[in-house]
């Protein structure tokens, strides 16, 4: 058979193996504008389309939650733009129930998968991840921008149902947890939004599952093969860590969404029943589905849900962690524990996802396995909190805007995160479930914490990105109104809880011969309380504007920004700002001590860089050997 | 600093930085990592099935040994055959022998295709049974029968059946034409695409271990 054979140069085992990240991947600078900013390889690009992606959405949802507020404030008030806009869905400018609802499912839809899972991912982990790393790209840079654009292209389904969904809604009805079998049999009930916005809505969620997935395989691909020379697992900055553990979590959770969506969508086109049971029927039309458990779709649903939880929050932590360090010129306290902490909540998120469907009816017993792996994520999270405090004491602190934000994420973080305990009782849980604690919960943690460390982040990484400083008077304008503002939003809404307020309710008045009058008496104390929400959460939104000038404004005109304006550690430091196509510009950093090296005794300033060569070390050989193979004037990664 | 520096790196730890820890390049590691989640989705699925199976008061066991269990252990044949092709094609690529390593993909692409050509035959000849993703259609031989036998069983047969083994098909005619372009290019790329290629393929192999006494054997009709 051999002679037959054409033996082949290109086609080699080991030696060839070795030319191909040279041969075939590398890239030069693009010169074209659409290769260059819209169909960029180029990781820090990607980085940026992903955070203003983020920043769309979040003005989007933040948009309907005032919304939403404002129908359940003032009742029966005619809003004359709501009349103009929506004719069919507030008929004389006020929301109908169904309109309420499509704006509930669409502001969580939004919020937590356009926003919380690609800003802090998406955004910065693809910006910074390969620098911090001293990588010059992700490892597979095509892959990286396809993931964009099919992100892209399901945000685009998403908003596309505002239009489409039809009836007077702007989406589907039934939440963002899309729970059957109202999900799979919406449109045979004829109700408003279950059609074409539901069908839209799984498209959205399966291609966004597809984008997120193939972005957790090339973060996972690139942190563990693209380290540089010297970056060992416990020298990378714990921002690294936060998006590697994040990257597992997106890996492993989000192709059991597709998978659901796949089932939840043929029982809705294909008429199949996995989701919807016997005996269901309108009065008018009976459902020939049978058998299917909509129990099972809640399975599916949060054992992909909570660990999304975790991939909004991780990063946060990552970048609260880096940015208390920096700024307290302290190593971060006790660096190996928060590694293991991170994983630990990692590895303990895919265990708990019954916590979830407590009141959906479980066994006990069940129940309580659920209950009692909830409560111990509570041991991680508080060797976190631990030791962000522990970075903090006896230092030096520097109160920059990132580092009150970071601060503000460790409040909110404590202050959302201790209510966890209290609702991961199945007791506990079941009176409050389906009320405004829950609400105010999530919100506070997974939520506005999130969005802290997203702001932290982009305060500190701004100069990185962008060459110029952010406004430091503006920042700190827009920090206080913002932390004081959301502890003034989500705080109350605890005590409506507790009193009894459910979640998810378009109205709690209704009107009796022209008199407003509360539905439920209960509520009736809630009244004040329900007023000052939403002016708090007016003023904090309308906070939100000062920290789009302070971004747009400091990008063209902010004061310019040097290579290492906050006199931090890490590999995105040592480049030029911004930094250059291939991050490092030809010169391959090779690293020698961890990522928090601050107030060193005996070293000349205050930090150590990771590039700083140590002398009493052996290095100086291996620095000799890297400059060698440098020399031959290849000088790159080789991502393949 | 050039990948080869980082594959052949003998530094004191594979895990310092500067080498590729897994001696491995991105696209195996990438792999093997898409590998995983895939793993995730047909593992949801196969739960769901398992649940909703039971959950259910009854099951349909619709498959007589012969033809059905017959025809199918057939397919599974030739798709344990065409995971043999497969690594005869890596064998082949790794010794450098283009020709032949072409010759064993192709003829793993023809056990895959012969899979689909009779997955497909299995499928339509189901079909005109009366077998249906929401059921059994009203008035067919199936309809009968099943009303007889097991007049409590959920219509999640046909459900779980067409979702199930259509991933599956899909997965297999995804790649049939993924080996197709491996085929064609073998002269310009590595061995190591072919390796990568045959891990996607006996992956899919793999998958169908699960499916086949899943959906196939745990439905075999034992009164025929």
């Amino acid at each position: 058979m051999a002679e037959d054979d054409i033996p082949n140069e290109a086609h080699g085992t080991e030696e060839h193996a070795a030319e191909h990240g040279a041969a075939v991947h590398h890239h030069g600078p693009p010169t074209s504008f659409i290769r260059k900013y819209v169909f960029s390889i180029d990781h820090k690009v990607i980085g940026i389309q992903y955070l203003l992606l983020a920043l769309f959405s979040v003005f989007l949802g933040m948009l309907m939650s005032i919304m939403m507020r404002m129908n359940m404030t003032w009742p029966g008030h005619s809003w004359w733009l709501l009349a103009k806009l929506f004719p069919t869905g507030a008929p004389g400018g006020v929301m109908s129930p169904e309109f309420y609802l499509s704006l509930v499912t669409m502001h969580g839809t939004m919020m937590v998968f356009f926003v919380l899972t690609t800003a802090p991912q998406g955004g910065f982990g693809n910006y910074f991840l390969p620098i911090q790393i001293g990588a010059e790209d992700m490892a597979f840079p095509v892959l990286n921008m396809l993931s964009f654009w099919v992100t892209f292209l399901g945000l685009a389904v998403l908003v596309s149902a505002i239009f489409a969904a039809g009836n007077g809604v702007i989406g589907p009805t039934g939440g963002w947890t899309a729970y059957p079998p109202l999900s799979a049999i919406g449109d045979v009930l004829n109700v408003p939004g279950q059609g074409m916005g539901m069908n839209l809505w799984i498209i959205s969620i399966a291609l966004f599952c597809g984008g997120s997935l193939l972005g957790a395989l090339n973060f996972i691909t690139t942190l563990l093969n693209l380290r540089t020379r010297g970056m060992s697992l416990m020298r990378m900055p714990l921002t690294c860590w936060a998006w590697f553990t994040t990257a597992v979590l997106a890996l492993l959770a989000f192709p059991v969404l597709l998978a659901a969506g796949v089932l939840l969508f043929l029982d809705k086109n294909l008429g199949t029943s996995f989701f919807v049971p016997a005996g269901l029927s309108t009065g008018t039309t009976v459902i020939d589905h049978a058998g299917g458990s909509p129990i099972m779709w809640q399975h599916l649903f949060w054992f992909f849900g909570h660990p999304e939880v975790y991939i909004a929050i991780l990063p946060g932590m990552g970048a609260t962690s880096h940015i208390l360090s920096t700024f307290a010129r302290k190593p971060v306290f006790g660096y190996r524990a928060m590694v293991f902490a991170l994983f630990a909540i990692g590895l303990l998120g895919f265990f708990v996802w019954g916590h979830h469907m407590f009141i959906s009816g479980m066994s006990p017993y069940t129940g309580m396995a659920f209950s009692v792996l909830t409560l111990s994520i509570g041991v991680p999270s508080a060797i976190k909190t631990f030791n962000w405090l522990g970075t903090l004491w006896g230092g030096r602190i520097r109160f920059k805007t990132p580092m009150l934000f970071a601060i503000g994420f460790v409040s909110l973080f404590v202050a959302g995160g201790i209510t966890g305990l209290v609702l991961g009782q199945t007791t506990l849980d079941l009176s409050m479930h389906d009320t405004y604690f829950v609400l105010a919960h999530f919100h506070l943690v997974m939520g506005v914490a999130a969005i802290f460390g997203m702001f932290a982040g982009m305060y500190f990484w701004f100069p990185k990105m962008f060459g110029r400083m952010m406004n430091e008077t503006l920042g700190r304008i827009h920090f206080w109104p913002t932390i004081i503002g959301v502890y003034c939003i989500f705080i109350p809404m605890h005590v409506m809880g507790i009193v009894g307020m459910p979640r998810r309710y378009s109205q709690f008045y209704e009107i009796v011969n022209g008199q407003v009058q509360m539905i439920y008496n209960f509520n009736r104390p809630t009244v004040p309380l329900i007023h000052f929400v939403t002016w708090a959460a007016i003023i904090t939104v309308s906070a939100q504007v000062i920290f789009i000038f302070n971004f747009f404004w400091s990008m063209f005109k902010g004061q310019k920004a040097t290579d290492n304006p906050w006199e931090a550690t890490t590999l995105e430091w040592t480049t030029a700002t911004p930094p250059p196509h291939d991050n490092f510009g030809g010169r391959v950093p090779t690293v020698y001590r961890g990522a928090y090296e601050f107030s060193v005794p005996g070293a000349p300033d205050d930090f150590v860089m990771q590039t700083t060569p140590d002398e009493t070390e052996a290095n100086i050989v291996t620095t000799a050997g890297t400059h060698a193979v440098q020399g031959k004037g290849d000088g790159h990664n080789g991502h393949g | 600093m050039s990948t080869e520096a980082r594959v052949g790196n003998l530094a004191a730890n594979d895990w310092d930085g500067g080498a590729f820890p897994y001696r491995v390049g991105h696209r195996k590691l990438g792999m093997w990592l898409f590998i995983v989640s895939d793993a995730m989705t047909f593992s949801a699925m196969l739960i769901g099935y398992s649940y909703a199976r039971a959950a259910s008061d009854q099951w349909p066991t619709p498959f007589p040994f012969n033809p059905s269990i017959i025809f199918s252990t057939v397919m599974t044949l030739f798709l344990l055959a065409s995971s043999f092709t497969m690594v005869m094609a890596v064998r082949a690529s790794a010794a450098n022998r283009l020709k032949a390593a072409r010759r064993w993909i192709g003829a793993t692409m023809l056990g895959g295709t012969v899979f689909i050509v009779l997955h497909s035959i299995e499928w339509s000849h189901l079909l005109g049974e009366g077998l249906r993703p929401f059921g059994v259609s009203a008035g067919s031989t199936f309809a009968k029968e099943w009303a007889e036998r097991w007049p409590q069983a959920p219509p999640l047969f046909g459900a779980s059946f067409f979702a199930i083994t259509g991933l599956h098909m899909f997965h297999v005619f995804t790649g049939v034409i993924y080996l197709g372009v491996v085929a064609l290019r073998i002269g310009k790329t590595r061995h190591e695409d072919v390796e990568i290629s045959g891990l996607y393929w006996h992956f899919v192999d793999l998958v169908w271990m699960f499916v086949f006494p899943l959906i196939y054997l745990m439905s075999v009709d034992m009164t025929k």
